[in-house]
């Protein structure tokens, strides 16, 4: 096990230098002015740009000017707003309530995408298997941010029965996390139902049930920790996506994380505030992802010793 | 649908892995659905004329955000503008956007995979390390960060609004295509009728083009299909969120981003380019379910 956390961390190295280089590129080193998007509808005062190309080290070469870049994401320096403030201090502020969102949004598809994919799996070809089946196609063709508007209408707005909008507690944040959560709960129940018939078939599931096993522990014991691998990978790849859908949900629900923050910079034109947003967003799926393979191999052993 | 009928007509005439899933999909039901689907929707994205004789940048603003009638099926948006016209005129945007930055990927994913897979070693280590760069900046958030760094004002011609969102797509999509590439090429590479072409003394430019490649291309197309409705939501959702179809362009998404405010007093806003925009994806999702089954017949 040591071993295989060792090795993933140093295959990890070169794609975060990678990625972090990508970005930096695309937001400074491509052709064009780098300042043209940067101040809303006027073009950039001159000492605003003076202070970007110091603090950015513009005027240095590509490869001197990342790595001074990276030395500062490092310490946690993630650059100024376009009025000034502390890039990181705000994140800091914010990152808590996008942490809250995203794992309810987390909680709610694993808990019901998985007991949806259970009882269609155990009567494949029953009516709740096709009611299952039809309404993850009909969740997953809604695209996130008109399911937003509509649960925004419905539940919020003519039936009262969430808050219209986030007021800070955790229960304003349930109509959000369900949009959020809604596209990947239909695949985490398409997922595990096909795993789970898959996995009825098995010899092993057999055995149990021929030495008398009662039903739910052969389906919730036996069969299910098994079909609930595919899901733990499922989550950790999804998690990017729900980084994505929080910048959606957070708008329209107005919900003061860092998606939010995201939303208000797009809107205002600051290219520089969204970019380090994004950016430390594109950090933290990454090491979600990492955390995600460590956790692969303690489920399934098969996977430390290769 | 599992087992292959008819065995003793087929070894008359040998069909190819095409030939056979394109008599697959004939038949499924799915397959015929999601395509007339899709064959209106690229009708209306072709030729809008067809559809609507209204113009959808004739604009009153005397009927601002009037509900549905007889004269407007689908009401007026904020500016006047009938929605039936702009509904079926944003038909375009969303379907050249999905098409282009499908074929985008695919191409370069196709490539750089393909060249990784065959030539192996230090090459494929590099370029698999490569592809793995893309692939941790996950797509919506990729493509915010391209966007917010050239972004198109009302002043940018629609071909580079277009062109833009495509791009910023196309940069980070195509590494799943490298990586499926990459791994059927090196299946395919190693078996007897490849060996045999190289025997015969063919090139790696023949051996790759003509035996290789023909041979390596299916799960590329599954893919394919499937991504572009992913595309289209993504093409959506970056115009409601601001940054990426602009105002001279007519995009469901901008259309819904324009209800947002109004969604309580005049619902039809947000209704009737939300549907359409969910039944475009719906068809494209369904389509490639319908190719996937017909291509891998092991899912089945």
């Amino acid at each position: 096990m040591g071993r295989y956390v060792v090795q993933r961390l140093g295959q990890m190295v070169p794609v975060v230098i990678g990625t972090t280089f990508l970005i930096y590129a695309l937001v400074w080193a491509l052709p064009g002015d780098p300042f043209a998007a940067r101040c809303g509808d006027r073009p950039c005062p001159q000492n605003y740009v003076d202070r970007m190309t110091a603090e950015y080290n513009l005027d240095d070469p590509l490869p001197i000017a990342y790595l001074q870049y990276m030395g500062k994401l490092l310490t946690g320096d993630f650059g100024q707003t376009f009025s000034g403030a502390s890039i990181a201090a705000e994140l800091a502020q914010r990152y808590p309530i996008t942490l809250q969102l995203t794992l309810l949004a987390i909680l709610v598809e694993v808990v019901i995408g998985v007991a949806a994919g259970v009882l269609a799996g155990i009567r494949r070809g029953g009516f709740v298997d096709n009611l299952v089946l039809v309404s993850t196609l009909v969740v997953v063709s809604i695209p996130v941010f008109v399911l937003g508007l509509l649960a925004q209408v419905t539940f919020g707005v003519r039936l009262g029965w969430f808050p219209v909008t986030s007021d800070g507690s955790l229960y304003s944040l349930v109509l959000p996390a369900v949009v959020l959560g809604s596209l990947s709960l239909a695949f985490v129940a398409r997922l595990v139902r096909a795993n789970l018939v898959e996995n009825l078939r098995t010899d092993y599931v057999r055995t149990a049930i021929a030495k008398g096993l009662p039903r739910q522990r052969v389906i919730g014991v036996h069969t299910l920790r098994n079909s609930l691998i595919p899901v733990v990978t499922f989550v950790g790849a999804d998690f990017g996506g729900l980084l994505g859908g929080a910048v959606v949900v957070e708008g329209i629900f107005n919900i003061p994380g860092v998606g939010n923050m995201i939303f208000r910079g797009i809107n205002a034109h600051e290219g520089a505030t969204v970019t380090a947003a994004v950016t430390v967003l594109v950090l933290v799926f990454m090491i979600v992802n990492l955390l995600v393979d460590l956790l692969y191999a303690v489920l399934d052993p098969r996977i430390r010793h290769v | 649908m599992s087992r292959r009928r008819g065995g003793g007509h087929a070894a008359a005439v040998p069909r190819s892995l095409a030939g056979d899933a394109w008599r697959d999909l004939r038949r499924s039901p799915l397959f015929v659905g999601s395509a007339a689907i899709i064959l209106v929707l690229v009708a209306m994205a072709a030729v809008p004329g067809l559809f609507t004789n209204a113009d959808p940048r004739a604009c009153d603003l005397a009927y601002s955000r009037q509900p549905p009638s007889g004269d407007a099926w689908f009401g007026y948006d904020l500016q006047g503008c009938d929605m039936y016209a702009r509904t079926i005129y944003g038909a375009r945007a969303s379907i050249l956007v999905g098409v282009l930055t499908t074929v985008v990927i695919a191409v370069v994913g196709s490539v750089v995979g393909m060249f990784a897979g065959y030539h192996g070693g230090r090459v494929d280590a590099l370029l698999s390390r490569f592809t793995d760069m893309f692939f941790a900046v996950p797509m919506l958030l990729g493509a915010i960060i391209v966007l917010a760094t050239f972004p198109s004002t009302i002043d940018t011609p629609s071909w580079q609004t277009i062109g833009k969102v495509v791009l910023a797509l196309g940069v980070l999509g195509w590494t799943t295509v490298a990586r499926l590439m990459r791994s059927t090429v090196i299946q395919v590479k190693q078996s007897d009728y490849v060996q045999a072409a190289r025997g015969l003394g063919a090139g790696s430019r023949r051996v790759l083009l003509r035996h290789v490649l023909p041979n390596a291309v299916a799960p590329v197309v599954v893919y394919s299909t499937i991504i572009l409705g992913v595309f289209v939501v993504l093409e959506a959702t970056l115009s409601f969120l601001g940054i990426g179809l602009q105002a001279p362009v007519i995009s469901w998404g901008i259309a819904i981003s324009d209800a947002r405010a109004y969604i309580r007093q005049s619902p039809h806003m947000l209704l009737f380019p939300g549907a359409f925009l969910s039944v475009t994806v719906l068809a494209f999702i369904m389509l490639g379910d319908a190719v996937r089954d017909a291509f891998d017949p092991r899912l089945r």
